[in-house]
């Protein structure tokens, strides 16, 4: 009896002490990767938040990373298009390469790279303007528009894509704070649309909203992935089996395991991918 | 005995009792008794009682006697005296006061030596009540007290009572600081304005106080005194509009510099550098803007071919200006914090450049915030006194270019109200209506500044 | 996928293609705004800097030669019979003698000086607090008299300033305040090495004085304490009183918010205004004489006490309520909780805040000149009832004499003043960092 108590209290101990791999298990290689990413680590100043990291990322399809909490899935999605470099004592080793260029070259611009590569947050965050304005913030900074009539041709697409057209074409004018959360975080997708990225970067985007909002999301991020590159940080196993072609699994730090989902959610070859998809921790 | 003597009289009273109290109690617990609190409550419940009446009632009669011996005096002065058109209270009571302190200037009336000797009688039985009055107060209390002493009886919580009562009354000191503020403005206030009309104060176009009843040279005639405060407050706001022209753009821009774009190594040297500027005393300031700042300015002025005061709004708000800018930029700072790091992540994510972010997100984001900043920086500005008098001098022309000399509203106050005064002259008494104006302004800007951060506040609490 | 592609609405969209090369037509420019915008930013701060710089620049270098003046050391005879003439040691006796005299002739006797103007000149060369200093040696070692002792006094401030170089020799004469004769006597004690620059004890130990090599700080530092003590004693008590009631004991209703507005508006009013404040109730009311510390210390705790107030209410919120609970828990009474754990771990905070208050006040002048703090007083106050002025108020009265030895005197001054201050904020900032308990 005392032993099987301990056992239950010791398991998660062992399996982050030993059971990490070396080697990533699964395939980290496609065949038409639109990024790629080669031996990345990230220190947040002496502490190591993503340990030698190889993935690459699929044209045209989604791409979820799962994981524990503190587990780096975040930290690695900021990476891809820099977000990291606003945190003054976050440093990153490797490279990261958008279309065979590194982005961390010390000749590349952030602010391209970004509106190439964009990104929807955890919390919607609209400005504190109106619709129109947070949609047409990115092609107006980037100068995407020749006219007028062009920029309200993004705009109304942007929000047409975003599904969100029908609920706001009659109050374009008004702030965009005062949606609904759920609106809220299919505005701020338009946003990031409206620059035509190559690459989303979703961070947890339905963590703070309800399932019918969310089960939009999802809809959408489903029907963007014709048009862009989406990688999705996710904490829901079900919400990464839903919308992602492949799924790559963190712990500590470290890529354990990547695969096309339906294997990972079937089939994990690793045993911590194992027990924390059937929910053993996590 | 006099009042600090007593007082220390009052507080060894005082001490006496608290022994006394504690040893009694201390003496009923050693008997087997069960005591409410522990003897030093008890103590203290007595020497409180002797100590706090007795101290009030003390300073109550401290500054109380010259008031009633000021006005007993002045039915010493004669009819005719009083009937002459020079009679002024205040120089009647000072020849009194004088011959009170043995100060003797020249040949005073016998009168004014009546009223002296009077006065000496009544300080010396003033003297004898108070001593009599406070000390059987303190020994009376004590007494009631000590007499209180009983295991049953909850000194602790007597003396809890007490304490709270402190308490709150420390905290009231603030309402009778405002109370003071304005009773001592607007009472003389409502004098000045029963003399000079309102509607000539706020609106009249000339501030020429200083021919008050006195001879105009040459004409022969009584100089007539005008109290037109326009040209008062078009200098307040035209030194106030140069200062906050220096300290907004550099403030700001610092402020955004610091927290937008800076390493944490400069923001840590270069803000505590900054905020010197805002403890060097104003008196600093305004020696630095009349020997320096304006000479320089007049100087350069000069050899450019215009024609410079020698006290130019320019000097007196430029180097206001420096005094106000770490005001602006360090409320600036707290601004630009509290944008939520979401906004500029969203920027960020979009593509923005930094200056993007700053100036299409982050600043309209803190608009409210800084728009009432720059209110604070504006009634500090307005209220600002030393700068001024040291350097804006007291010309009251009505102009708007800051190359001309022009008086302010504090400036005014301090050349009327610093020395001796009478209190029954329009001149005076301008200075509270002065002041009035001032306070209410003041307090204006304020109130419209600390709701509109506390509506920000809410915006992204 | 580089043909703009058609949407159900029929707007086009860009390609990202397109997008990026939109991007990048547009980053030359973009980068450009970029780097104004910083340089903005960098210029604000240089702005600031350099106000700062010159602002003490400014100050420094008129000051540290205000600490220091020329002083001319002469050989003088201490005649009995002519400096105690009553021989009784007394002070009036020493006031009747000559000591101007004596000073006088061994001033002729270094210079050469002779004949009436020549004396005249030569007479001018020393500062009138000679007298006193020579009095005031007899009195300390009547030892001395009747013998030659080497003695060394100010020179007068025109003739400081004639050495200094700021009244040119190449002036004609009757456009300086040093004549020619005057200036062959200066050259004269010289060549002797007589005349000698140093550190200015008058500035130090010299009290107001209308003669610029005499005047010194002295009177308005004393001043100062004991203003500041008395602002000190009334507003920590009862800044902290009214801290500990309205943050632990006050009922919420609305006296106890219109207290609280009250401390905001306070904290808002301009400082000349609690001048008014003291002169109308303090002066006007109650009769008190004009002048003294004590009115200035009263007024000047209820110009800080919105400060301390202020941060010690923020000192005491920063106690964490567990704390609190801790003590209630054992049984102590809320008032008991207050004195034995909340203001004790509250009090680095409070005392930040105080220091803060008491720099404020230490500064502060237009209060202080509304109660006649700004009269003309040579005497050093000895109690809170005496009358006397501050240091911010000696400035703001020496800034007015036009005499180049009082510029320096009063950056001199000015130095000291901030001295102080640095020293106090430095203390404060020594206590919150020490002290000051991060929970």
């Amino acid at each position: 009896m005392d032993t099987q108590i301990m056992n239950i209290v010791d398991q998660p101990q062992t399996l982050e002490m030993s059971n990490i791999p070396a080697e990533t298990v699964g395939d980290v290689h496609v065949e038409r990767p639109r990024m790629t990413a080669r031996n990345v680590n990230v220190f947040y100043g002496d502490k190591c938040a993503i340990d030698d990291v190889t993935l690459d990322i699929a044209e045209k399809q989604v791409i979820s990373f799962i994981g524990p909490s503190g587990c780096g899935k975040s930290t690695f999605l900021r990476c891809l298009n820099r977000m990291n470099d606003t945190i003054d004592i976050c440093r990153i080793e490797g490279t990261i390469a958008l279309d065979g260029q590194d982005i961390y070259a010390p000749q590349v611009d952030v602010v391209p790279l970004r509106a190439r590569v964009g990104m929807v947050f955890q919390k919607p965050n609209p400005f504190p303007k109106s619709i129109y304005d947070n949609v047409a913030y990115g092609p107006r900074i980037h100068g995407l528009a020749s006219s007028r009539t062009e920029l309200n041709d993004i705009v109304e697409n942007s929000l047409v894509r975003a599904g969100l057209w029908d609920e706001v074409k009659d109050r374009l004018t008004q702030p965009g704070t005062g949606l609904s959360g759920g609106q809220q975080q299919r505005l701020c997708i338009a946003r990031t649309i409206a620059v035509s990225p190559e690459v989303i970067l979703m961070d947890e985007p339905c963590s703070a909203l309800d399932p019918i909002a969310t089960a939009r999301i999802e809809e959408l991020i489903h029907e963007l992935s014709a048009e862009f590159t989406i990688v999705i940080v996710t904490h829901s196993m079900q919400q990464a089996a839903r919308v992602s072609q492949r799924t790559a699994y963190f712990h500590l730090g470290k890529l354990v395991e990547v695969g096309e989902t339906e294997q990972i959610f079937t089939k994990p070859q690793h045993e911590m991918t194992h027990n924390y998809i059937t929910g053993r921790f996590g | 005995m006099n009042s600090i003597s007593l007082a220390i009289t009052v507080l060894l009273f005082a001490s006496a009792y608290f022994y006394l109290g504690t040893r009694a109690s201390s003496a009923q617990r050693a008997a087997g008794r069960r005591l409410h609190s522990l003897p030093h409550y008890y103590g203290l419940f007595a020497g409180l009682l002797a100590a706090i009446p007795a101290l009030l009632l003390l300073t109550v009669l401290a500054i109380g006697d010259d008031i009633i011996f000021r006005s007993m005096a002045l039915d010493f002065v004669p009819d005719e005296v009083k009937a002459a058109k020079t009679y002024k209270e205040v120089i009647v009571l000072a020849q009194i006061t004088n011959v009170v302190d043995g100060i003797n200037f020249g040949e005073q009336p016998q009168w004014v030596h009546d009223a002296a000797a009077a006065w000496h009688g009544w300080d010396s039985t003033s003297t004898t009540l108070k001593t009599i009055t406070t000390l059987s107060l303190s020994l009376l209390g004590g007494l009631f007290a000590y007499r209180r002493i009983n295991p049953d009886f909850r000194s602790r919580n007597a003396v809890e009572r007490i304490l709270m009562i402190i308490l709150a009354g420390s905290s009231a000191i603030a309402i009778f600081t405002t109370v003071g503020i304005v009773f001592s403005v607007v009472f003389e206030s409502m004098r000045f304005f029963a003399l000079v009309p309102v509607s000539e104060f706020l609106f009249g176009l000339t501030w020429n106080p200083q021919f008050e009843g006195a001879e105009r040279a040459g004409s022969g005639q009584m100089g007539l005194a005008t109290y037109g405060s326009v040209p008062l407050f078009v200098g307040t706001f035209l030194i106030s509009i140069v200062a906050l022209s220096v300290a907004v753009p550099v403030g700001l821009f610092s402020a955004i510099y610091l927290s937008e774009y800076a390493s944490p190594r400069v923001r840590a040297i270069v803000k505590p550098v900054m905020e010197l500027l805002a403890g060097v005393p104003t008196v600093v300031y305004g020696f630095f803007a009349a020997l320096t700042v304006a000479p320089f300015i007049r100087s350069t002025g000069m050899s450019l071919g215009l024609d410079v005061a020698s006290e130019s709004a320019l000097a007196a708000g430029l180097v206001m200006g420096i005094m106000i800018i770490p005001f602006v930029s360090s409320l600036s700072d707290d601004v630009l914090n509290a944008v939520p790091q979401a906004l500029r992540d969203a920027a960020y994510g979009l593509g923005s450049t930094q200056s993007e972010t700053v100036r299409q997100v982050v600043l309209p984001a803190a608009l409210p915030g800084v728009v009432a900043a720059i209110l604070l920086a504006v009634s500090r500005a307005v209220g600002e006194t030393m700068i001024v008098v040291m350097a804006a001098g007291l010309a009251a022309n009505l102009s708007l270019n800051p190359l001309d000399a022009v008086t302010t509203v504090t400036s005014q106050i301090v050349t009327i109200l610093v020395g001796d005064q009478e209190f029954e002259s329009a001149k005076t008494l301008s200075a509270f209506a002065l002041a009035l104006t001032l306070i209410v302004i003041t307090l204006g800007l304020n109130f419209i500044a600390l709701q509109i951060v506390k509506k920000y506040r809410e915006q992204y609490d | 996928m580089t043909e703009p592609r058609m949407t159900e609405t029929g707007a086009s969209m860009i390609s990202p293609q397109e997008a990026a090369a939109r991007v990048e037509a547009g980053l030359a420019a973009r980068r450009g705004r970029e780097r104004r915008f910083r340089a903005y930013g960098r210029i604000a701060i240089g702005i600031a800097l350099a106000f700062l710089v010159t602002l003490f620049v400014s100050i420094f270098s008129k000051g540290i030669p205000g600490f220091f003046q020329h002083y001319v050391t002469l050989e003088v005879t201490l005649d009995s019979a002519r400096l105690d003439p009553t021989g009784d040691l007394s002070v009036q006796s020493l006031y009747d003698g000559d000591a101007r005299g004596v000073i006088r002739a061994a001033l002729y006797d270094a210079t050469g000086a002779s004949g009436r103007s020549g004396r005249k000149a030569a007479g001018k060369i020393i500062s009138a607090g000679a007298e006193q200093r020579l009095r005031n040696a007899v009195l300390e070692n009547p030892a001395i008299l009747d013998t030659t002792q080497r003695m060394t006094f100010a020179v007068d401030d025109d003739v400081d300033s004639f050495l200094r170089g700021f009244i040119k020799r190449e002036t004609p004469e009757k456009d300086r305040r040093i004549n020619d004769k005057m200036i062959g006597y200066i050259d004269a004690l010289q060549e002797q090495g007589l005349i000698s620059f140093q550190f200015s004890d008058y500035l130090i130990f010299g009290s107001a004085s209308r003669n610029a090599e005499m005047a010194g700080i002295y009177g308005a530092l004393i001043g100062s304490l004991l203003t500041l003590a008395v602002c000190l004693v009334l507003s920590f008590p009862i800044g902290v009183a009214t801290a500990v009631y309205l943050e632990e004991f006050a009922p919420k209703n609305r006296i106890t918010e219109i207290i609280e507005i009250n401390i905001n508006n306070l904290a808002a009013v301009p400082s000349v205004v609690f001048g008014i404040l003291g002169l109308a109730i303090f002066i006007g009311i109650f009769g008190m004489p004009r002048s003294i510390p004590l009115i200035g210390g009263v007024v000047l705790a209820l110009m800080t006490l919105p400060t301390i107030i202020i941060s010690s209410r923020a000192a005491i919120r920063a106690v964490p309520p567990s704390i609190r609970d801790a003590a209630l828990g054992v049984g102590a009474s809320r008032v008991q909780t207050m004195l034995h754990h909340v203001v004790p771990l509250a009090m680095p905070g409070m005392l930040t805040g105080t220091i803060i208050g008491m720099a404020q006040a230490l500064g502060e002048t237009a209060p202080l000149l509304m109660i006649g703090m700004v009269a003309f007083i040579v005497d050093v106050p000895g109690s809170v009832t005496d009358p006397g002025t501050v240091l911010p108020v000696q400035i703001f009265m020496w800034a007015d004499f036009a005499e180049r030895m009082f510029i320096l005197k009063t950056s001199a001054a000015i130095m000291v003043l901030l001295a102080f201050l640095i020293l106090m904020n430095a203390s404060a900032i020594i206590i919150r960092k020490k002290l000051e308990r991060r929970w």
